[in-house]
Parts: structure tokens; sequence; C-alpha cells
């Protein structure tokens, strides 16, 4: 008899070696999550996957399924927490969806619609961020950048490159692009990577393709991102 | 003509009236009277107070969005934004308007017509027909579109109706009836389902019905108030717009054709994209809005209008049958070579939007615009570093010029939107009532939408972002030769008058 865990009431099997996170996916149970994706390393740096695991908090992608937890993830409470998160990571960078070529396939503004989020609430950074826009056919705005190390890992561990890093503190962390002159032209970035198509949001893109998919078609104009995330990655953890 | 009223030679000690905002028109602006004692007018200026800045911040961003971006200038007519900059943008990847697909010309002529319509029908009957259909100084409680739908309720859900067709074009050509997606660098991102085809053939023809019902009840509206409509706010002046190359009526792409107010043509089939060589724009102190001149006429007498009075006296036919029967008998009207009457702006108006419906309609029609596959729709050249587009937006010749760098970064712009063309035109209005029917009389606030009236004709959109329909508050200051005020009205934002006690 396999090993469960209950996850809001609803009894969840897991294997041993998975996370809180695996376990709800392969079950059809949304967790909302930024940093996380099924393929690479759990991070657990968004924070958004926070649950509550016999009364403590705990991020769902890093912490450990283990017999008999009893976990709360689709609470008021919870939620209102992941609201605040979200728009924390509006504020901190420049996400000005109405021109942003991400729009409505974007899972951070995906992730707001879904946490019902209708502002930002927190003041605004306004941070000076720059466009590196040297590369012929990737480039990153800096502006939308929310530190999730996605596009980091997919570098390192698919890729074997390390084209990103992350640098910086607290308030001063930043995305560093590992080149002699800090540009993305002089990586041995290719548009082919898995680095390029991983970032969550309208940072990383590839260049002269916006708003090429027309409104409508778009993976959010239809469906919320709890049903495309379980719909993708649950079918990751089958094969 | 009144360009003596432009700066009254002894300001002080005038009395000032500031009329802040004007309202039903789009975007923020105020007219400031200077009167002498004896009411008589020194001074009339319309002052544009806001500033957007656009074409500061769109530097640094990547050219594909621009389309997208800067159509968020305005809420009403985004898409001339978007397909200004989508034709600069083409020419960005090397693709001039000859080179793009047909099928995506077509698509872009249609989303155009529907913007245009929708345009023109938000104009004349949610903001103009109060004061055309009441008089310019009715109540005031009736100078709103509510009291239109409630008088004449047939013409007020026309307008409302003809207005939601045309923003149904646009949601089917670019996704949203208000800062959709659809034009793309060298194309379109989509062409229109058989299905979306036929929602819209559906209504097309009472749409047409409709429409040439309005340009006969603006004919009737205008000939049953003669010589007053023909008089009115009413200055000559040159007239510039696109134009096909055959002299017929053009909204999307064509040569520059200026016409003087003999009605001869002084410039014509002139590539746009030299524009710099023909126009450029004065500042003044008292305007955020630059005045633009034709450098061969000088800034004295260069000042040109634009938009539907300037489009339908230039072109020399219009190719849709009804438009052009309306065209014929609306240039019989001027007894001369050209109209001229001010008022006449919303006849014009009404015929293109006439010829909007006619064009949709012919579109929908024709088999290139449906399921065409996304690989037809773009068209692909060399890169260049600099790219023009120029269209007939609703209110007139709108140009966007940008340049970018070799890494596809936005490093300048240049935006002359099709108010700033009329910004000249529409303070001689100003001027003209101010002078021919206020000057020596009590200002009073029905009085007042007079110089209203004058500045809606131009259809002005001030900000190209914000709106205002009806009870915009305003107030009203009557200053003495002392400076001492003497009389105040205040229009609350509910509507209420208010004369406060001085």
């Amino acid at each position: 008899m396999s090993k469960t865990i209950t996850i809001d009431g609803q009894v969840v099997p897991f294997e041993d070696g998975q996370t809180i996170m695996d376990a709800a996916t392969a079950a059809g149970v949304y967790i909302p999550h930024l940093c996380h994706h099924p393929e690479y390393t759990p991070h657990g740096s968004c924070k958004l996957c926070t649950v509550k695991v016999n009364g403590r908090n705990c991020s769902a992608c890093t912490f450990p399924a283990l017999e008999g937890q009893e976990v709360l993830n689709d609470t008021p409470d919870l939620n209102a927490d992941r609201q605040k998160i979200t728009q924390m990571l509006f504020v901190e960078g420049n996400h000005f969806c109405p021109s942003c070529e991400k729009t409505g396939n974007c899972q951070l503004q995906g992730l707001a619609y879904h946490l019902n989020m209708l502002d930002n609430h927190f003041p605004h950074f306004y941070a000076t961020r720059q466009v590196d826009a040297s590369h012929p056919e990737v480039m990153i705005d800096h502006n939308r950048c929310i530190f999730c190390t996605l596009c980091v890992r997919a570098s390192h561990e698919t890729d074997g490159k390390d084209v990103f890093g992350i640098s910086g503190r607290g308030l001063n962390k930043h995305l560093i692009i590992n080149s002699p002159s800090g540009e993305l032209k002089d990586t041995d970035i290719s548009i082919d990577d898995a680095a390029v198509h991983i970032c969550p949001t309208g940072a990383i893109l590839i260049k002269r393709t916006g708003y090429q998919i027309p409104i409508g078609q778009r993976i959010y104009d239809h469906q919320q991102i709890d049903q495309v995330s379980l719909a993708r990655e649950h079918h990751q953890d089958e094969q | 003509m009144y360009e003596h009223l432009e700066t009254a030679k002894n300001p002080d000690n005038l009395k000032r009236v500031i009329v802040d905002p004007v309202s039903r028109v789009e975007g923020h602006g105020k007219v400031s009277l200077l009167l002498d004692a004896d009411n008589k007018i020194q001074q009339a200026r319309l002052h544009i107070v806001e500033f957007r800045g656009f074409e500061r911040f769109i530097q640094g961003r990547p050219y594909w969005e621009l389309p997208v971006m800067v159509q968020r200038l305005c809420g009403i007519c985004p898409v001339s934004h978007h397909l200004a900059a989508a034709k600069a943008i083409d020419q960005l990847v090397g693709v001039d308007p000859e080179n793009l697909p047909m099928a995506a010309q077509k698509l872009r002529y249609l989303l155009h017509f529907g913007q245009v319509l929708q345009s023109h029908a938000l104009h004349f009957f949610h903001l103009s027909s109060p004061d055309l259909l009441f008089g310019f100084e009715s109540d005031i409680n009736k100078r709103h579109i509510v009291a239109v739908l409630n008088e004449f309720p047939e013409i007020g859900v026309q307008g409302v109706k003809i207005r939601k067709f045309g923003q149904e074009v646009i949601r089917m050509v670019s996704g949203k009836r208000v800062h959709g997606t659809g034009a793309i660098a060298g194309g379109m991102n989509k062409s229109l389902s058989k299905a979306e085809r036929d929602y819209l053939l559906a209504d097309v023809d009472q749409i047409i019905e409709w429409s040439n019902a309005s340009v006969a009840l603006i004919k009737k509206v205008h000939c049953s108030n003669l010589p007053y409509y023909d008089q009115f706010g009413t200055i000559r002046s040159n007239f510039m717009g696109l134009i096909k190359p055959n002299g017929g009526l053009e909204l999307y792409h064509g040569g520059l054709r200026v016409k003087n107010p003999k009605g001869e043509i002084i410039l014509d089939q002139l590539d746009y994209c030299e524009y710099n060589d023909y126009i450029h724009e004065e500042v003044r102190s008292w305007s955020y809005m630059k005045f633009p001149y034709l450098l061969s006429l000088g800034k004295e007498n260069g000042w040109y209008r634009v938009g539907p009075l300037a489009r339908v006296n230039n072109c020399d036919s219009i190719d849709s049958p009804l438009a052009e029967a309306a065209r014929v008998e609306f240039m019989a009207h001027g007894g001369e070579a050209l109209v001229h009457s001010m008022l006449a702006y919303h006849w014009a108006r009404l015929i293109e939007m006439l010829h909007c419906a006619e064009k949709i309609k012919e579109l929908l029609n024709d088999s290139a615009i449906t399921d065409t596959k996304p690989e037809d729709l773009v068209a692909k050249g060399e890169k260049r570093f600099e790219g023009i587009g120029v269209i007939e937006a609703p209110r007139g010749t709108l140009l966007h010029h940008y340049q970018v760098d070799e890494n596809d970064i936005v490093t300048k712009a240049n935006l002359i939107v099709s108010t700033t063309n009329n910004n000249m035109g529409m303070n001689e209005s100003v001027r003209q009532v101010a002078a021919e029917y206020l000057s020596g009389r009590e200002l009073t606030e029905p009085l007042l939408n007079n110089l209203e009236v004058a500045i809606r004709a131009y259809d002005p959109c001030l900000s190209c972002a914000t709106h205002a329909v009806g009870k915009m508050p305003l107030e009203l200051e009557l200053i003495d030769a002392e400076g001492v005020v003497i009389d105040k009205l205040l229009k609350h934002s509910d509507g209420e008058i208010e004369r406060a006690h001085v």
C-alpha cells in the first residue's frame, strides 16, 4: 500500500523522494508557483508554493512528502499571502502588461489573475533596469526579471552553458550574464537553448517575434494558470 | 482673419475668462479670453495643457513594441496609432507599403475603416449631437448623449449601434475593441475566420442604411440653419491630407495633397517620408501643442487644416457610391471650389462614416481577408534604421517617425498627431467665434458653449488619451479691470450649476 499525505483533506499518494509539489502535481492538485519547474532542481525562492504542513509554513517545491502529513494549500490565508507576494514582484520590477509582448502568455500575469490581484497595493519601486538587446536573436529586459533562476538552472542543467547567474543580495539582487563584457552578445547562448524558452515572464525574449500570436490564441486567453500548469506538468511527470 | 486676437496689446487690466476644461472633446484643454471694460474680446486662445511624453519613453524599447505601446496614447482612436506605427516598422524590416501582402493590407484597411467608423459615430452622436440637435446655447442639462437618447431615441440608438459595429470590426481583426494587437512588422498576425466575417456581415447593411440616414440628418441640420451654419467659426485655410494616386479619398496610404483656400492644388502626391522637407513646427510659449506649417508658405500663411473637411475638400472622388453621391451634394453646397464652413466638418465626417460602412461591406465580401495562413500575412525584407508611417486618422493626418539602432532599439521618435495639425485652425475658429458672437456681450455659460462648439467641430483629441463626456466640472470667473472677481459660475461634476457668492 502506497504512502499518503492529505492536501486540503484530499488523500494524495506519493513515492519516497517526491516533494509535496511533485505529489500534488501527480494527483492533479495545483499549488501556485513561479520558480518551480518539474525538469529542474527545486529552488524554493519565489515562496508562492508556500503551504502549511502540520501547521508550519513550508515551500511545497522543496519540502519532501512524508507519511501522514496534513497539508493546507488552497486556503484564504495562504492565497492572501500569495497575492501579496505577487504584488511585491510587480512593484519590485517594471511590469507594464498593456504593452508587454508576453501578455497572455506570461505566468506572472496568469498567476496574478488567478490570485485575483486587482492592484499593486505596495508603492512602486520604479527600479532603473536595463535592456540587453546586444545579441542578434535573444534579448533580456531586466525590468521583468523576477529572479526565479529558471534560466540559470536551464542553462546549467540542460544547455551545459552557464550563461546566467544571480549576483547581489536583497534589493541589490540582479541577473548577470557570464561574458567578459557582461552582455549577451558575448556569450554562447543560442536561440534553441532551453534557457531562452524557460522564462515565466517577459524578461528573456526571442527578438522580432512579439505579438505574432493573436489575442484569443495565447496560453491564458481561455484557461487559467492552474489548468494550464497541471495539464503541462502532470503530463511531464507521466513521461 | 483673427490673428490680431492671439495676443492682446495691453493684457494688464483686462478681464480674464477661462473655460477649463473644454468638455465633450477628448483630452484636456482650456480657453482663455481677455476682455476690456466693455466686454470686447481682446485676446482668445485655446491652450493645450497636457504633457504626455510618449516620444521620450519609447526610446530604449524594441521597435516591435511600438504599435502596441504607442496606441496607448489614445482610447478613442488607438487603431490609428497602431497602424501608423505599424507602417513605420514595416519599413524597419524592409517592407514598403506596396510590398505588404495583399491580404494583410486588406485586413489593415478593414481595421482602419472600423476605427474611423466608430470614432466618427462617437464624435457625432455622443459628443456633438447635443449641440446640433438642441442648439449651441441650449439648457446645459440637455447637452449630453442621454438627453439625445431621451428626446431623439431613434437617432441616439443608431449612433450607439453604429459605433458598436465599428468596435466589433476592430475586435474581429485585432482581438479586442480597444488596444488589441493585429498589425505586426511586415503584415498582420491573423486573418478573419468565416464565422467572424459572417458575424459582421449580418449587420453591415443596416449600418450602411443608418450611416446614409445620418448624412441626410446632418445635411438637414446644416441647411436649416443658414447662413449661420456656414458662417459660425468659419475661416479660410489650406487643407492637407493623403490622397489616392487617382485623386480619390484615401484613409490608409497615399501621397500628400495640399489645396489652398481657392481650391488650387499647391502640393500633390508628395512622398510623406520627405515630410521634413515640407512641414516644420513652431512652438508658442502659451501652449504645449506645436503649430505646424508648410515651409514653402512660411509661418504666417503656411498653416493648414486636416481631418474630414480637408479630406473631402481635397479629393476628386470617393470610391463608394453612396458616399460619392453625398460628396457631390456636399461640394455643391459651398458654391465655390471648396466648402469652408467650419460646421461642415460634421457633414464631411458623416460622409466619411458612410464611406467606411460601404468599404467594410466590400472588404467583408473579399475572400482575401478570410482564412489566410499566418505565413502568407507577413512579408520580410532587409533591415533599415529609419521608418515613417503616415495615415489619415479620424481627426486627420497622423505621422509616426522612428529611428532604431543595430540592436533593434528605438533611439528617436517624432509623432505629429492629427490634432496638432489643426492647432492653428482651432485657435482661429475660437477667435472668430469670440470676436463675432461673444465680444461685447455679458458672458454666460450657454454663451461660452459656443467656444466649445467651435473646438468640438474639429473633433480634437487633446491628449490622445483622456475623454470627457458631458458633465465635466467647470469654473468660470469674471474679473474686472481692477482684478476683483465680480462673478463666478461653478458647474459641478453632477451637472449642477451654482453661482458663487463673491
